[in-house]
């Protein structure tokens, strides 16, 4: 069998200590074990970071704003009550994706340090330019249709899978890392990187560095009443997005003083276009308006003839988002939450 | 008025009743062994390694350092196979097809066992079935019904369905005065059992014992025994649970032969399973279908042709025909019917039947293009079927052994809420924006029987044993045919042992077309009958007896006693009878089929009706059944219980099939991309709301002597076309094709 070491610190700088080029973190394991059960990726080191104190703690500051330690579970921090009340688009993004049991699992950090679902990186015969640098890029030319319509480069047209994230982007959140050298924050929208010619590089994570945690500042939580996230699949759970956008609006006198917009699911990372959110500012909500604004969103995006569709229903989820957002943010939890069914309350769907 | 009740125990009615799974404590608390469970000592661990490209051949394997790798013992490639006894080509029981056992380095299929490697441990072979690193010379692959649509031919041979036809079908056109011409495709789907095959070989000399799930434990015995030179009667097959067949484990496959193969060459217990990629290759799978249906009808709006013609792929080594034309030939009274197949070559594993073969794929099409008719002929979809409904066999004229689908479409009607449903689509708009559709399906199954045996042995303490090779493959025959067996005997349920589920018993026939129930119970029926006529014999002629002289006929069985039907005073106990007899106990044996004049003096089918509601969103197109109400009859209904959750299941998968289910091939290599749980989908509870069942009661007594037709399969005919036409209701939009996806719905 393949042979790997496990190892399990009990502090932060025997973590730390432990890393070698070619290591892995073990968060949750819902997406590495997967991988290393089907050869895509071959750590030969695993750090499993549970044995860490300190990293699952959910604390608001006195400013207001929130820091989520990096292995709480994605089920923690979306039922926790203050943080959802404070930032229930994330929350709505958290309880959309996967099953419970995978949330159970879950850590926050791994949910950002999350692979592509490309069917063609996740297979170890197909050529892959981000699993094997220069290999080529089997997906380009096939049916699949987890491609991403925007930053897609000649060698990598893969899509981030994450729901959690597009919240997250949409209010410019921080990650807190630690490598040997210390500790540093990274701002949201510069954490995962496009493709370009370098496919295999995905985030800023310096070698040997690792997420300790995601910040949500107090301005952040000012979206609250107006701030949705919407995920739209043929499966009404259990299933990637298809498209997804969280939309977040600052609204004074039914105007909108502020707009946030982050697409899902159509680049290698959340797509956020300032453009787009500058275009709602001093509007009341509008139809139109949000159509204009999921078409700035959406600019420049590109398919090819079978996946068109994909790009119209990413506006669409867009303006929706908006609209949803504009309306307000439920009371409670929808029962079907981000789903365009999801309008009633009530106890929460076997989602 | 007492303040105790009594129990009340229905003697000799158990059939009727809820009652539990007789094997739910042991699954739920895992007990229950699987075969992948048994782990016999000085077990090797085969894995088997998939082709990645479906056309051409293996160029290079690096045998040199799989065998290196620690811990593993062997690798068999086409090389080194050791010599079967059988042609892996032959087709040795009814349930047969080429098996793909390493016979050279030829690809005809992505996921085509290539070699096979042995390991002390499941890591072991794993890694070394990965250090293969197969080289291919790779042709050009034909994956999709048009890749390879000039070659397309008409299946002839045993047990391939030509097609069916009566009346003059060029009249019934030239007869309609209004008329369609309309093709639907069905996707490929892949038999996903929560348990994936799995087998556990062990050789004593010229004797195989096996732990494999299996549909038709004896007829599996056959075809093993014949691949490998030995008597039937040397295999022993175990297969007390299964989780999950869907027709798949019926069929004697390439891996479980390849595993009997290496534990005979190493000389040690072998085991094989699959993993969840490996279910999408060598197992059979529902094969694609393009169905042309031309339908016309006359002024009266009453149908003067069904004229179904459908295409199917098959692989480019062996023949199924996916019969889907076959739904059309008993359901609707049509002037003329021509009900067609063609087969297409491609590079797949051999299809093979899945849960409603050709009715699924067949009334997928035939329900929408009902619709589509009774679109054309403004007219309620429902209102059109039974201005069709057949009254006797289209073509024959046999009358039906019974058909309560007129009352299936009334009580499911009433149920649902059909009434007042507006005729033109798009016309049901909810405050929330969502469009609301409501669409029907007929669904129809056949009735056939295979032929299975039984023994019952009553023992001194008034309990049974009652035994046959049966097969619960999560339906629920542990419990069902319990239930018969008690009846047989008049006992209760916990009077009975049950044995099945495994091949030295008596012969269980096969799980499949939705017979075991009615076959199996047959040969448990009359096993059981058989012990009461030698009871009745020894009573009546006894004159100790208080039954002396009454005729063996008026004695019924109820709790322990054989008693005179018009005088229930004049009784005996089964153990006092065997006392006075000197026996200790009683064994009779039974038969369950169906004598072949029956079969020609009517027509036998199951009727079912499904009225599905679907919610859409206008603008973002995506789909959600909100309601699914079928309503079926299925002749006598054993257990209510089970009975629904069979046709739950069914509609289900009928909303898998409509919504989510298919597979998907890279167009350059052949593979399946969407070979695993996150990429090929079946609905989730989520997916699932609003779902009713009702058994609309039905007496038969023709079908055969227990009244039974069977509700393995039928649940999920019918659905599909009532989703399908349910979400043309809402949107005003007929995609023609399976799944429908929110991509269909979004096309302008």
């Amino acid at each position: 069998m393949k042979h790997f070491d496990y190892v399990q610190p009990k502090t932060m700088d025997e973590a730390l200590a432990s890393w070698e080029p070619g290591a892995s973190w073990l968060g949750g394991g819902t997406n590495l074990v997967d991988l290393m059960k089907l050869g895509v990726t071959q750590p030969q080191r695993v750090i499993d970071l549970t044995r860490i104190p300190d990293l699952g703690e959910i604390t608001f500051q006195q400013d207001g704003s929130v820091r989520i330690g990096a292995m709480v579970s994605n089920a923690a921090l979306a039922r926790h009550a203050g943080f959802a009340q404070h930032f229930p688009m994330v929350a709505e993004a958290l309880l959309s994706g996967a099953s419970g049991q995978l949330r159970n699992m879950a850590t926050v950090a791994g949910n950002l340090m999350q692979r592509t679902r490309c069917a063609y990186f996740q297979e170890e015969t197909a050529a892959c330019n981000r699993r094997t640098p220069g290999a080529g890029c089997d997906a380009r030319d096939s049916d699949e249709e987890l491609r991403a319509l925007l930053g897609a480069s000649p060698a990598c047209v893969a899509t981030n899978p994450s729901d959690f994230c597009v919240p997250l982007a949409a209010l410019e959140a921080q990650v807190e890392v630690r490598g040997v050298n210390g500790t540093r924050e990274i701002p949201f929208a510069d954490f995962h990187l496009l493709p370009g010619d370098q496919p295999e590089r995905e985030t800023a994570l310096e070698e040997g560095e690792l997420i300790i945690a995601l910040h949500l500042s107090a301005a952040a939580a000012g979206f609250a009443r107006h701030a949705r996230y919407l995920k739209v699949r043929d499966r009404t759970s259990f299933a990637f997005a298809t498209t997804a956008a969280a939309a977040a609006l600052r609204m004074e006198d039914g105007i909108i003083t502020e707009g946030r917009l982050a697409l899902g699911a159509v680049a290698a990372r959340p797509w956020r276009v300032a453009e787009a959110e500058a275009l709602l500012v001093g509007h009341a909500p509008d139809a139109a308006l949000f159509g204009r604004a999921a078409e700035a969103a959406m600019a420049g995006a590109e398919a090819p003839a079978h996946l068109e569709w994909k790009i119209d229903l990413a506006r669409r989820t867009a303006a929706r988002a908006l609209a949803m957002a504009a309306v307000g943010t439920p009371a409670r939890m929808p029962a079907l939450p981000a789903s365009p069914f999801g309008q009633q309350n009530g106890d929460l769907a076997h989602v | 008025m007492s303040d105790t009740l009594s129990p009340q125990i229905r003697f000799g009615s158990n059939a009727g009743q809820p009652a539990t799974r007789r094997d739910g404590l042991a699954k739920v608390t895992g007990v229950a062994t699987f075969a992948a469970d048994n782990t016999p000592e000085g077990l090797l661990y085969a894995v088997y390694a998939p082709a990645k490209i479906a056309r051409g051949r293996v160029s290079h394997l690096d045998v040199a350092a799989a065998e290196a790798h620690p811990g593993v013992t062997h690798v068999i490639t086409p090389q080194n196979r050791p010599e079967l006894q059988g042609d892996p080509s032959a087709k040795p029981t009814m349930f047969s097809f080429r098996t793909e056992v390493l016979q050279d380095d030829t690809v005809c299929y992505a996921g085509q066992p290539i070699a096979l490697v042995l390991g002390e441990t499941l890591e072991a072979a794993t890694e070394g079935a990965r250090l293969l690193a197969p080289q291919y010379v790779a042709d050009p692959v034909r994956v999709a019904l048009d890749d390879n649509l000039a070659t397309s031919f008409e299946p002839a041979g045993f047990g391939l369905p030509g097609g069916a036809s009566h009346g003059d079908v060029e009249a019934g056109h030239a007869a309609a005065t209004r008329s369609i011409d309309v093709s639907y495709e069905t996707a490929a789907q892949y038999h996903n059992a929560m348990e994936t095959h799995a087998i556990v070989a062990q050789w004593d000399g010229d004797r195989l014992t096996l732990d494999t799930p299996s549909q038709a434990l004896n007829l599996s015995c056959a075809g093993f025994a014949y691949f490998f030179g030995i008597p039937p009667e040397n295999v022993t097959l175990r297969s007390p649970y299964i989780g999950g067949g869907f027709g798949s484990k019926a069929i004697p496959t390439g891996p479980q032969v390849l595993a009997i193969l290496a534990a005979r060459m190493t000389q040690r217990p072998v085991k094989l399973m699959f993993t969840r990629q490996q279910m999408f290759g060598p197992v059979g799978h529902r094969g694609a279908t393009r169905q042309r249906l031309r339908l016309g009808v006359d002024e009266n709006t009453a149908l003067t042709v069904i004229d179904h013609e459908g295409l199917a792929e098959t692989s480019t080594f062996d023949d199924f025909v996916e019969p889907a034309a076959n739904a059309s030939q008993d359901l609707y009274a049509a002037g003329a019917l021509r009900a067609s197949h063609r087969l297409v070559r491609l590079d797949v594993g051999t299809p093979g039947p899945m849960r409603g073969p050709g009715e699924a794929s067949g009334s997928a099409a035939l329900e929408c293009a009902m619709d589509e008719m009774a679109e054309v002929a403004g007219m309620d979809p429902l209102e059109f079927r039974l201005r069709n409904y057949a009254e006797t066999q289209p073509g024959t004229g046999l009358p039906y052994s019974s058909k309560a689908l007129r009352e299936c479409y009334a009580e499911g009607a009433a149920r649902f809420g059909w009434e007042g449903r507006p005729l033109e689509p798009r016309q049901m708009q909810g405050a929330d924006g969502l469009l609301t559709g409501w669409g029907m399906g007929t669904a129809l199954f056949p009735c056939p029987m295979f032929a299975a045996e039984a023994r019952a042995t009553l023992r001194p303490d008034g309990t049974a044993l009652f035994e046959t090779s049966a097969v619960d493959m999560g339906q629920g025959a542990w419990t069902v045919l319990a239930q018969i067996a008690a009846d047989s005997l008049g006992l209760t349920l916990d009077q009975v042992e049950f044995r099945a589920g495994h091949s030295a018993l008596p012969d269980g026939g096969v799980a499949g077309g939705s017979g075991h129930t009615a076959t199996a119970g047959g040969a448990l029926h009359a096993a059981g009958g058989d012990v009461l006529r030698q009871l009745g014999e020894l009573a009546t002629e006894d004159p100790q007896s208080p039954l002396y002289g009454a005729g063996n006929s008026s004695l019924v069985a109820r709790d322990g006693w054989l008693l005179l039907e018009e005088d229930e005073s004049r009784r005996e106990r089964f153990a006092d009878i065997l006392i006075r007899a000197g026996q200790t106990e009683m064994t009779g044996t039974g038969h369950g089929g169906r004598a072949p004049e029956a079969a020609g003096r009517h027509a036998m089918n199951s009727h079912g009706a499904v009225f599905a509601e679907v919610k859409v969103d206008p603008d973002l197109c995506q789909v959600r059944v909100t309601r699914l109400v079928g309503a079926f009859a299925a002749g006598r209904i054993i257990n209510p219980r089970l009975t629904e959750s069979q046709l739950m299941g069914g509609m289900i998968w009928g909303t898998s099939f409509a919504l989510h289910e298919a597979a998907r091939h890279d167009r350059r290599s052949g593979r399946i991309v969407n070979a695993d749980f996150a990429g090929y989908h079946v609905p989730v509870n989520a997916d699932v709301s609003g779902l009713e069942v009702i058994t609309v009661h039905e007496d038969d007594p023709y079908v055969n002597a227990l009244g039974i037709k069977g509700v393995g399969e039928i649940g999920i005919v019918g659905t599909v076309g009532a989703i399908g036409n349910a979400i043309w209701h809402a949107t005003g939009k007929r995609v023609r094709h399976f799944p429908i996806r929110i991509a269909d719905l979004l096309a302008p």
